[in-house]
């Protein structure tokens, strides 16, 4: 590496990541006002532990999280298995795009159109509605990850499974999946921490009572932005961090084999 | 198994992928307790007649048979045939035992337990039961991948190019070993392979192929001395070509052919017209190389060891390779000399 090539990684890692560690930086800060440095202090951890709509935002966002990472990976790991091993069937395109289309499109017009869905089935928003909201846009994700790691499944081995006499469920069960296993994980990790960051779908689909972290944060920072918040998206991002990086782990891992 | 074993029957088997014809009317009748080696290059549709006989592919047209049960439309979990995979195919996630063990069902797990000893026995890796397979050598993996699938006691074994992944020691070893194998439990194999000495080898008859149909069947040393086509000669081993007419001399299968060098004596493959184009076939190790036949010039001679390889030029430039036994003196290049074949060893195939 060049001096240049060097200072451009530098530059470009700066600008990624000094927002983040400014944050983190004055979570620890003993001065209530954010932006003069009063010395060290963690009162605002402490502060944040007697915050009770918060922690209740915080516990909200946990079950959105872990109840729709559940379903994305069941319904993502559903899609992967069709796209991957179903190699011809009518509407194979459409069906792609469909499982896929979620990735790509605003974050607005999946909330939007999931609130009119819900209005017009007559379904009341509450944490429910949230949790079919993430699950629906995770699934995709999901799909993404254990796909990649099924194409690079060798197809032999489902083959001698079924020439040793298993059924096809057999060989999903006793092969298949526990093959997949580090992509499912790594996808259920993706599809959490999606959740758990999500503040644009949630804010159409939420209801009373099931205001999640980033929409508590978000309100809270409308008012002022205090070192509290700093404290909650420190642990956030702290969440959210470690699942990317056993995911990533968990991915690098199995492509070793 | 109390039954007699079964014979395998192909009846006009065929197999298209959208307009490719990958195997074209197959028919062939298998002996119970016999190897068959399908044998020819990448591409010729021999994988693929394997995996129709495992049930991973649905025949376009034709049956396949074994003893008196149709194959033909069961799931290949449900046919008494196994398979073994270019690839081994071993799980990762079991050990060997496990892997082993994966089709033994509703036997109990002592009865389990003694039928994985005894096929890690069969394959000489007593004490490799709790291995995992990426702590095993190629040849290891391979045994176990032959032991797995024989532990069901198929009635028909099929093995898709068993030693493709061997270093050339190891593969020799492991024929052998194979051979021996089969020869003990007397379970009809059925291997394909694209090395015309592995098939030669190992095999009972060989079935050659060619673009989708089985060309020729029969015994190695038939195949080798009889082939029925320029393309079943060239396939099992070098072989001189000299163009020609057939002509009208001579008697049976005992024929001449007018050629630019004069008349060549074979014994002619199959029923072809006076006047055919044919082509007179002669392996190396059969030209003889002395003061009788055809004149030549000796272009150059390579020592091998075992015997000599010389090339030759006959007075049209056309070259001949003779192959003779080393202990010869070795002809010094640019010498003439004359070449001749024997009658027994001309082969005189359509063009």
């Amino acid at each position: 590496m060049t001096w240049v090539t060097r200072t451009a990684l530098m530059a470009g890692l700066i600008f990624l990541y000094a927002p983040i560690l400014v944050l983190i930086g004055y979570s620890f800060n003993a001065s209530p006002l954010v932006t003069v440095w009063g010395g060290f202090s963690t009162r605002w951890y402490v502060e944040l532990l007697s915050d009770a709509p918060l922690l209740a935002s915080a516990w909200v966002s946990l079950k959105v999280a872990v109840l729709a990472s559940l379903i994305a990976t069941l319904l993502g790991t559903l899609a992967a298995l069709v796209l991957e091993r179903q190699r011809r069937f009518r509407g194979r395109a459409l069906f792609t795009g469909l499982v896929l289309g979620p990735i790509v499109m605003p974050e607005v017009m999946i909330g939007l159109s999931l609130l009119l869905m819900f209005i017009g089935i007559g379904l009341d928003r509450s944490l429910l509605t949230i949790v079919i909201a993430h699950a629906t846009f995770c699934t995709g994700f999901v799909a993404v990850v254990v796909a990649a790691r099924l194409r690079g499944l060798d197809r032999s081995l489902e083959e001698a499974a079924a020439d040793l006499g298993a059924g096809p469920m057999q060989v999903l069960m006793t092969i298949t999946l526990p093959l997949l296993a580090p992509a499912l994980v790594a996808g259920a990790l993706l599809a959490f921490t999606l959740s758990l960051d999500d503040l644009v779908i949630a804010s159409f689909v939420s209801g009373p009572g099931s205001t999640t972290l980033p929409m508590r944060l978000y309100s809270r920072v409308r008012l002022g932005v205090n070192p509290e918040i700093n404290a909650a998206s420190t642990m956030l991002v702290g969440l959210v961090s470690a699942a990317v990086l056993v995911a990533s782990w968990l991915t690098a891992r199995q492509e070793n084999r | 198994m109390s039954s007699p074993p079964p014979r395998l029957v192909l009846d006009g088997l065929t197999k298209d992928f959208g307009h490719d014809r990958a195997v074209d009317d197959v028919t062939l009748t298998l002996e119970p307790g016999e190897f068959f080696c399908l044998l020819g290059p990448s591409g010729c549709g021999k994988s693929t007649l394997l995996r129709l006989i495992a049930g991973f592919e649905r025949p376009s047209a034709g049956r396949i048979q074994l003893g008196d049960q149709d194959l033909s439309g069961l799931p290949p979990h449900r046919r008494p045939v196994n398979m073994m995979f270019q690839s081994y195919a071993l799980f990762p996630h079991m050990s060997v035992a496990d892997n082993i063990a994966y089709g033994l069902k509703g036997i109990g797990k002592a009865a389990v337990a003694a039928r994985v000893a005894d096929l890690l026995r069969l394959v000489r890796l007593e004490g490799f039961g709790g291995r995992r397979p990426e702590t095993l050598s190629g040849g290891q993996r391979q045994r176990v991948a032959l032991a797995r699938a024989l532990a069901r006691e198929p009635k028909l074994l099929l093995l898709d190019e068993p030693l493709g992944a061997l270093d050339r020691g190891l593969r020799e070893e492991t024929q052998g070993e194979l051979r021996a194998v089969q020869r003990r439990l007397g379970t009809a194999f059925v291997v394909v392979t694209h090395d015309p000495e592995e098939a030669m080898m190992l095999a009972d008859r060989i079935g050659v192929m060619e673009a989708g149909r089985l060309v020729q069947i029969g015994p190695p040393a038939e195949l080798y001395r009889r082939p029925a086509n320029r393309y079943v000669a060239g396939l099992l081993g070098d072989v001189n070509l000299i163009p020609g007419r057939l002509g009208p001399h001579g008697s049976g299968d005992d024929r001449f052919v007018e050629t630019a060098h004069g008349p060549i004596q074979g014994i002619v493959a199959a029923s072809l017209a006076k006047g055919a184009a044919v082509v007179v076939a002669v392996r190396p190790e059969d030209l003889v190389l002395g003061a009788e036949g055809l004149p030549v010039t000796v272009t150059e001679t390579t020592f091998l060891g075992d015997r000599l390889r010389s090339t030759l030029r006959l007075p049209d430039g056309s070259p001949l390779r003779a192959s003779t036994r080393s202990t010869n003196a070795p002809i010094p290049s640019g010498s003439e000399t004359h070449v001749s074949f024997a009658v027994k060893a001309t082969m005189i195939l359509p063009a």
